[in-house]
């Protein structure tokens, strides 16, 4: 049968035509790509502050904005980054897109939570944006709403509380779809051995949102409840305890980072093999290290509270889990490197982007462990050196594997090639500001910048000077990346079933693929990543 | 097979699946409260005298008259399904009836109890409290949360309890197809469950 | 090739009978620990950390079927349950010794 048998999934709509039969579709793919231009569309705004972020601090433009501006500015570009870009990130997009079509199914297991996981996703945003303009204006606490402040403060935290609240369900809906997806509806043949990485990436991250999210749900509630009706459990006059709402803050939002990262190495894992036409080195160790990563990664929180006033005990303890989690990370990266030893490489884009996330990343993780050790600690905490490590890891890790997997999986979604030499000449600017940008940082840092000031000392002006430059250098590459793949939407050359050579399922049916995903669902006799050197794959 | 072209994914009824998918979905709820047990431990152990002081002052006999009540909703409850799994429609009609029932005579004995607090001027934000030791604030802060937020569960399983029966009543839910019943035995159980800690933590070991 | 209709498994349905049991030892185990209370703060913490994961294993198990269910559905609300119980120890590696 002819890939143009089965309209693609863009061009039928179901019962409802046009707008309508995208904002209700209970199909994977049109969820997919519903996530997809709503999750950029917050990254560019995020973007956007980050940008007004950094002008600020260059003296001529310092009084562009007032100090309770500026706070409000790194709050909001804290929520809008991490709840409504990077946390929510690669899952719903490529999560959804492509786990079905990886492990050879028609949809996952309950498609319609999987529209309303949108829905809690979109009320969320709004009120995170309503919140910016009600009450008493945009909160000022910075995203971690730390107690007392956040209670006492007249700014409208409530408001961005409970949309952080609402975003919650997105994700654990998402979670308790994709599980039950990944136990109920594999191909015949799949065992889990068998089964791509990108799904056991997701399998993992989707433990980490079932049984993390909650607990910040609840302590959300607890703020808002605080603030409305006094209940003291954390207000020091009341008799409640700041460090009890950091334990309980940390207790989701240290393993939140482990769901943005954990998928964003699931889709290098599966970037990998295609381009260097070999099956993936170690697969039992990255399946494995994705579930530990999700595992340890639950029980380190509280290195974010270091200085805070925990026990010396309990502060070695939690230091010793943060240099234990390090370690299967570290064996994906050998893995990685070892799949391309020896390969032949094809170089294309997503290769490049992929390898980019491979160097960010090890950066920062590097300087996360580096801070882990508590005398370090002591003296980078609240410091620009966490503000650099945190965007290597979020951005030029989560950020750049998403990137990467949007050229990888983009002639698939959308039937289209976007330029690679755009793609190619993108990656320079982006690549150079990034490293301008937030090396600068952990210089800063270490020099004593503290994070979240309005203000600096003139010591620090050539530090942020750079990476100011740096971050229109990067900006101007971000520009270029996204004109690329929005043209390429439109005008870009039709893309075969098999652009680059893959040989997961995904690749085995049209581009872009038609609403039921596979004519016949297939047989898997085979382990994942199984190339045939001699008939071609 | 379906026709290409205009047809969507093909409505699939997988039992087990729906059930996973909902004990996932209990798993996140146990989340949620855990954090509140764990807010409950952490100030337990920080004002063990107040902590004492303050459970004295809560009415025990409906605390743990409560406790018979739900644990008996919970009998019927799993009655009910029992009784739909061997086809016995009016049986279960008539236990889904009576958990209900015994959920409204939960509910209204929270709310006399509540109001007996409030009338002693014992609820968050009134200057009787604020007058109290820190750690009875924070006791009655954690009673009310935590009892507020299972009553919140209480009301909406009432009402998907509700909506069970009127599908039984319709023969939606059946002897073969009942998993709809099931997955809301399980919330309704789980709602027990949280109860079954919350009395001892605060009417009797407190 | 369509997902295959699941049964629901005929043998594993409990009667009436289990569930009248298990509810009268319930209703026993309450009552236990009401009395423990009275006895002292002591009894009554022991009972709270003996007796209620007691009471709340037996709705786990009967009521909500865990004992009928295969291994899969134990693991994930064992691992579950795990994962609150170490979170709760890590906790008190901070509490413990303030």
């Amino acid at each position: 049968m002819s890939a143009g048998h089965a309209a693609s999934y863009l061009d039928d709509s179901g019962p409802r035509k046009g707008i309508l039969g995208w904002v209700t579709s209970t199909d994977h793919k049109r969820i997919g790509i519903l996530y997809l231009y709503s999750t950029l569309t917050f990254f560019a705004v995020g973007a956007g502050i980050g940008i007004v972020m950094r002008l600020v601090q260059l003296a001529p433009f310092h009084h562009l904005v007032t100090a309770q501006t500026y706070n409000a500015l790194f709050t909001f570009h804290g929520v809008l980054m991490i709840f409504l870009f990077v946390i929510p990130g690669l899952p719903p997009v490529f999560g959804n897109f492509m786990l079905p079509l990886l492990i050879g199914a028609r949809d996952v297991a309950f498609p319609r939570l999987n529209l309303y996981s949108w829905y809690f996703f979109i009320a969320g945003a709004l009120i995170a944006l309503l919140s910016l303009v009600t009450g008493g204006g945009p909160a000022d606490t910075g995203w971690t709403f730390y107690v007392p402040f956040s209670l006492r403060t007249g700014t409208n935290v409530t408001m961005a509380v409970f949309g952080a609240f609402i975003l919650g369900f997105s994700s654990m809906l998402t979670g308790i779809n994709f599980i039950t997806t990944i136990h109920r509806m594999r191909a015949p043949g799949m065992t889990w051995l068998r089964m791509p990485l990108f799904p056991w990436a997701l399998y993992a991250t989707g433990w980490i949102q079932i049984l993390a999210t909650p607990i910040l749900a609840i302590t959300l509630v607890l703020v808002m409840l605080e603030r409305i009706v006094g209940i003291g459990i954390f207000d020091p006059a009341k008799g409640g305890d700041p460090l009890l709402y950091q334990h309980l803050f940390w207790i989701y939002s240290h393993p939140a980072v482990y769901i943005m990262i954990i998928p964003a190495m699931g889709a290098v894992t599966e970037i990998l093999p295609t381009f260097a036409r070999r099956t993936i080195f170690g697969y039992k160790a990255i399946a494995f290290s994705s579930v530990a990563i999700a595992a340890v990664g639950s029980l380190v929180w509280a290195h974010h509270m270091f200085t805070s006033g925990m026990s010396p005990f309990a502060n070695m303890l939690f230091s010793l889990l943060t240099m234990v989690v390090a370690v299967p990370s570290a064996i994906k990266v050998f893995n990685w490197t070892a799949t391309l030893y020896k390969g032949s490489i094809d170089f294309q884009p997503p290769l490049l982007y992929a390898l980019t996330f491979i160097f960010l990343f090890s950066i920062g993780g590097l300087t996360g462990v580096m801070q882990g050790a508590l005398a370090v600690n002591v003296h980078v905490h609240d410091t620009y050196f966490i503000v650099g490590h945190f965007h290597y890891v979020m951005f030029g890790g989560t950020g750049m594997g998403f990137f990467a997997a949007l050229l990888y999986w983009f002639p698939k979604m959308f039937g289209r090639m976007y330029s690679k030499r755009a793609a190619y000449v993108a990656w320079f600017p982006i690549f150079i500001g990034f490293n301008m940008l937030y090396f600068s940082m952990l210089v800063l840092g270490l020099q004593g910048m503290p994070r979240r000031y309005y203000n600096h000392l003139p010591m620090f002006d050539t530090g942020h000077e750079v990476a100011t430059v740096g971050s229109w250098i990067l900006v101007l590459g971000l520009i270029i990346f996204f004109a690329n793949l929005v043209v390429a939407r439109f005008r870009g050359a039709k893309a075969g079933p098999n652009p680059w050579g893959g040989v997961t399922l995904e690749w085995a049916t049209a581009s872009p693929p038609p609403v039921e995903n596979f004519e016949v669902i297939p047989t898997i006799t085979e382990e994942a990543y199984t190339f045939h050197p001699e008939s071609g794959t | 097979m379906s026709e290409a072209g205009t047809i969507h994914a093909e409505e699939h009824h997988d039992y087990f699946g729906a059930k996973l998918g909902m004990w996932l979905f209990l798993l996140t709820e146990v989340l949620l409260f855990s954090g509140l047990f764990i807010a409950y431990s952490y100030m337990r152990a920080r004002y063990p005298v107040d902590f004492h002081h303050a459970g004295s002052e809560l009415n025990a006999v409906i605390g743990v008259a409560n406790t018979f009540v739900l644990l008996t909703s919970s009998l019927t409850m799993a009655l009910a399904i029992v009784a739909i799994q061997r086809g016995e429609r009016a049986r279960s009609l008539l236990c889904l009836g009576i958990t209900m029932f015994l959920g409204l005579v939960f509910l209204a004995n929270k709310a006399v109890e509540w109001t007996a607090e409030i009338r002693h001027g014992m609820y968050p934000g009134s200057p009787h409290l604020a007058a109290q030791p820190p750690g009875e604030q924070v006791f009655f802060g954690l009673y009310f949360t935590m009892t507020g937020l299972h009553g919140v569960h209480v009301v909406a399983g009432l009402g998907v309890l509700a909506v069970m029966t009127a599908l039984v009543a319709r023969g939606r839910i059946d002897r073969d197809r009942f998993i709809l019943l099931e997955n809301s035995g399980l919330y309704w159980h789980l709602v027990d469950v949280i109860w079954i800690f919350l009395l001892p933590l605060f009417y009797l070991a407190a | 090739m369509s997902e295959p209709l699941m049964e629901p498994e005929a043998h594993a349905h409990p009667g009436y009978a289990v569930f009248f049991i298990v509810w009268a030892v319930l209703l026993v185990l309450t009552t236990v620990l009401v009395l423990l209370s009275r006895v002292g703060q002591d009894a009554a913490v022991w009972g709270l950390m003996l007796i209620t994961p007691l009471k709340a294993a037996l709705v786990f198990y009967f009521f909500m079927h865990l004992r009928y269910e295969g291994l899969l559905l134990k693991a994930v609300v064992t691992v579950a349950l795990g994962t609150l119980l170490i979170f709760f120890a890590l906790l008190f590696s901070d509490v413990a010794f303030h």
